[in-house]
């Protein structure tokens, strides 16, 4: 009943959103504000019929319901809950639910809390967002119904895949799609602002909190999956420049790239055809990004052309919203220019470049990811496109990318000097020089051109704060000033601060995890030791250990420093007999230098055990970089001009701040 | 990494689940696969990162547990053991499997598109951008207006007193080097 309930809703909310897609366009045409005011509340309705959908499905997970035939395929009773909640969205049918849910749940915060924006504008911004929902509703319904029945139902359910039973990959998912998901909401935006063919500052700071809200969610989940994947896939690796993930790092990349042109033209009315044009591309990115991983084309094109229904079903979607998007913004585009001048060398500039490159290495990315689904599909014969070919773009765009970010936010807006600048990074450079020679002096010189990789992230970080420090005469005045005028610097210029500093500090760590790792692998007798990295690892044997759903072998190792012991690790290899496989559990010793990582493979004949050591240095400044992004992301987005948004709420800002209108500034 | 209750495990249970383990947890490279001169060995793993375990998914030959993957990471090895130069074993394995085993695929006409498609991007992008800042000279120019005018008719009316009186304050912020204010400006 409970699941009948959960499909019936889904069917109401494709109504709800053909609604929320007509009537607000035609009112907003004609001025008609009845009209207008359908789109908020048909999406509140939407959001909150798809939550109940959603709630019912995860209820039949919860009770273990498997007369539904994704139950039963996707759950078992003896999983913990946990795993039996993030069960509902750890298949094809309950992650496009959760897909459509996000969808509708920023349709319905836009409503809420977008009580400032023009009835316009929220009107068909909403109405867009319903037809990209209306489309998604349809999919699910036809080709991926969660809610089938299964008659019989069977005893007990086959169980979900052991990897995905795990606490990172249970919020990977949700936080991905939340990111993913939430770049349409800078999609709908763009086309609502194409429609009304009016794009100026008040537009870019609407657009902005959505875009940052996407990219901080979407940064969480890409660090969520690298971290996963280092845990648990068991060599120690964190990027493989997998398709999978190649899907998920397009839309952060052209998503990064939105945000940046998005202040260009909030600050100076500038590239408003291109921003438009970029939050049209990245929600494109986020859509291919599932239509890759749904469709199953990945694994073969063969494997696509075989059970074709959803793959085109997606596909189709994917034309319409994409053609469709891209005619309107052939059509209306061009209208948009004009705007603040700005010389080549100018904060703009700077900005135009991070777009230039992010954008091109985007697009190599994709290139890479595609090549070899395009050449077979043309019979060019097959080709593997692996990590060797990313890293050879990839790097290279991206260490400009890292050298002018330094620069950047030093440069005033419109006109700037190159050589008034460039000695203001002494300090940065100094840095850079250091952290290279450190480099050098450790690992010696086998690394080759990686070691400047410390020196990039040494350069950005020391420059970062060189950028800070000028905003507030640090040393120039008084200590108290400084940190009086640090209190007062709005928090988008802290945010921007942070997260700089953020990606400085997981560049050093990709580094470190790049050239500086050790890694001994032996086969050990019971007793026996193995040296890494100056430490003694003496295994001490294996036991048995039972989990809750499954059964492991358990390595006990005794880490030692010059004789004193330091640790006792114990990884395992765990198998989960409902599902027939089996999972390798590292065991992390993490400081904040480097991994201490181990794990056991096979017993083999003569009774000595594999053990592999790694010795991962700097690896955990990844994910503490990508957390330091998010944080400056979020005190970002409490800038009270985002909150506050428009600029009709001038006269509440403090008199003490000179005000100038954007427009008449030249 | 350890969730779990330690508690007596049926002797029966873990006989019954020992050989699959045994069958299933044959990650990458074991040991007794290995060569015993680390040089060599080095080289071979080098070699290994190469090249694609083709029954896998985006996975070296390094990295993989297939059945496949270890012979050829033994393929490798023996090439190595018997003088081949690394060019050597990987031609070989190249001249058995075709190009579809590198990982990073050869240069040549299938794959121009791939390895010059992001140079030909970039230079596009750049051909972009230099249009652009023509475009905006260009009217600025023309009208005989200082740089960073905008080119509408909004420049040619006269200022407001209070217009003149906010260019006067902007101008003189301009030369605050701190411009600690401009985050401020709607």
């Amino acid at each position: 009943m409970t699941v009948e309930l959960g499909h019936f809703a889904l069917i109401l909310a494709l109504t709800i959103a053909l609604l929320q897609g007509t009537l607000p366009l035609r009112g907003a045409a004609r001025g008609d504000v009845r009209a207008m005011a359908v789109a908020p509340a048909a999406a509140v309705v939407q959001a909150v019929l798809v939550a109940v959908s959603f709630g019912c499905l995860v209820a039949a997970y919860v009770v273990s319901d498997f007369s539904v035939l994704n139950v039963a395929l996707n759950s078992h009773s003896s999983k913990p809950l946990i795993y039996k909640v993030a069960g509902a969205w750890g298949n094809h049918e309950g992650s496009m639910l959760l897909w459509v849910l996000i969808l509708a749940l920023f349709g319905g915060a836009v409503a809420v809390f977008g009580g400032n924006l023009p009835l316009g504008l929220k009107a068909r911004a909403l109405a867009v967002q319903a037809w990209i929902a209306a489309g998604f509703y349809l999919f699910i319904l036809i080709t991926s119904n969660p809610f089938a029945r299964l008659l019989p139902p069977p005893a007990d359910g086959k169980g979900l895949n052991p990897l995905l039973q795990d606490p990172g990959l249970a919020l990977h998912p949700p936080f991905l799609y939340l990111g993913y998901v939430g770049f349409s909401m800078a999609f709908s935006f763009a086309v609502a602002a194409l429609i009304e063919g009016r794009v100026d500052a008040g537009w870019a700071r609407w657009v902005r909190p959505w875009t940052l809200a996407a990219w901080v969610f979407l940064t969480i989940g890409i660090a969520l999956g690298s971290w996963w994947a280092y845990y648990e896939l068991g060599w120690g690796g964190w990027w493989f420049w997998d398709p999978v993930e190649n899907a998920s790092l397009l839309p952060w990349l052209a998503g990064t790239a939105l945000l940046h042109s998005a202040v260009v033209v909030e600050k100076r009315d500038a590239l408003k055809g291109w921003t438009i044009f970029l939050a049209i591309i990245t929600f494109a990115l986020s859509l291919l990004g599932t239509f890759l991983v749904r469709s199953g084309v990945l694994t073969s094109v063969h494997a696509f052309a075989t059970d074709p229904e959803r793959g085109v079903f997606i596909l189709a979607l994917l034309v319409i919203i994409i053609g469709g998007s891209l005619v309107l913004f052939a059509w209306r585009g061009p209208s948009l220019e004009g705007g603040g001048l700005f010389q080549p060398v100018s904060r703009e500039g700077a900005l135009l470049l991070n777009n230039l490159l992010l954008t091109t290495a985007a697009a190599a990315v994709l290139l890479g990811t595609l090549y070899p689904l395009l050449l077979e599909a043309m019979g060019g014969g097959k080709v593997s496109v692996g990590p060797p070919f990313f890293n050879a773009v990839f790097l290279p765009l991206m260490a400009p990318l890292v050298v002018a970010m330094a620069v950047g936010p030093l440069l005033p807006w419109k006109r700037g000097a190159l050589a008034a600048v460039l000695p203001r990074l002494w300090v940065a450079a100094v840095a850079a020089a250091a952290a290279t020679a450190l480099a050098l002096a450790l690992l010696g010189d086998a690394a080759g051109i990686g070691l400047l990789g410390f020196g990039l992230a040494a350069w950005l970080f020391a420059g970062t704060l060189t950028e800070v420090a000028a905003r507030i005469q640090l040393f120039a005045v008084p200590l108290r000033v400084s940190l009086r005028r640090a209190a007062g610097l709005p928090r988008a210029a802290w945010g921007m601060t942070v997260a700089h500093a953020g990606l400085a500090i997981a560049i050093a760590g990709m580094t470190g995890a790049a050239i500086g790792k050790t890694e001994v692998i032996r086969a050990l007798a019971p007793g026996e030791t193995v040296a890494a990295a100056g430490l003694t690892i003496r295994f001490d044997g294996l036991s048995q250990v039972a989990g809750g759903n499954y059964e492991a072998i358990q390595g006990r190792l005794t880490v030692k420093r010059q004789g004193e012991p330091v640790a006792v690790m114990t990884p395992e290899r765990r198998i989960y007999p409902v599902e027939g496989r089996e999972t390798t559990e590292a065991a992390i010793r993490s400081r904040p230098w480097g991994d201490l990582y181990l794990v056991i493979g096979t017993t083999e004949a003569d009774g000595r055990t594999v053990v592999r050591v790694y010795v991962n240095p700097l690896v955990p400044w990844i994910w503490t970089g990508a957390l330091v992004m998010v944080v400056g992301g979020a005190i970002s987005l409490a800038d009270r001009r985002l909150r506050l948004g428009a600029p009709a709420r001038r006269a509440t800002v403090p008199a003490t701040i000179p005000v100038a209108t954007a427009r008449s500034e030249g | 990494m350890t969730r779990h209750r330690r508690r007596p495990v049926r002797a029966a249970i873990a006989s019954a689940l020992l050989p699959f383990l045994a069958i299933g947890a044959a990650a990458a490279v074991e040991p007794r696969e290995m060569l015993a001169d680390p040089a060599l060995e080095a080289r071979a793993r080098e070699i290994s990162r190469g090249l694609r375990c083709v029954v896998c998914q985006n996975e070296s030959i390094d990295e993989s547990h297939a059945d496949l993957a270890r012979d050829l990471r033994r393929l490798v090895r023996e090439r190595l053991a018997a003088g081949d130069s690394d060019g050597e074993v990987t031609r070989y394995v190249v001249s058995r499997y075709g190009d579809f085993v590198l990982l990073k695929p050869p240069l040549k006409a299938s794959t121009y598109a791939l390895w010059f498609g992001p140079l030909v991007i970039l230079a596009a992008g750049a051909v972009a951008v230099a249009v652009y800042f023509r475009r905006q000279a260009a009217p600025a120019s023309a009208a005989g207006a200082p740089t960073g005018a905008p080119p509408s008719a909004a420049s040619t009316t006269p200022l407001s007193a209070e217009e003149e009186r906010r260019l006067a304050r902007l101008l003189d912020r301009e030369t605050d080097p701190s411009r600690v204010d401009e985050g401020h400006r709607p």
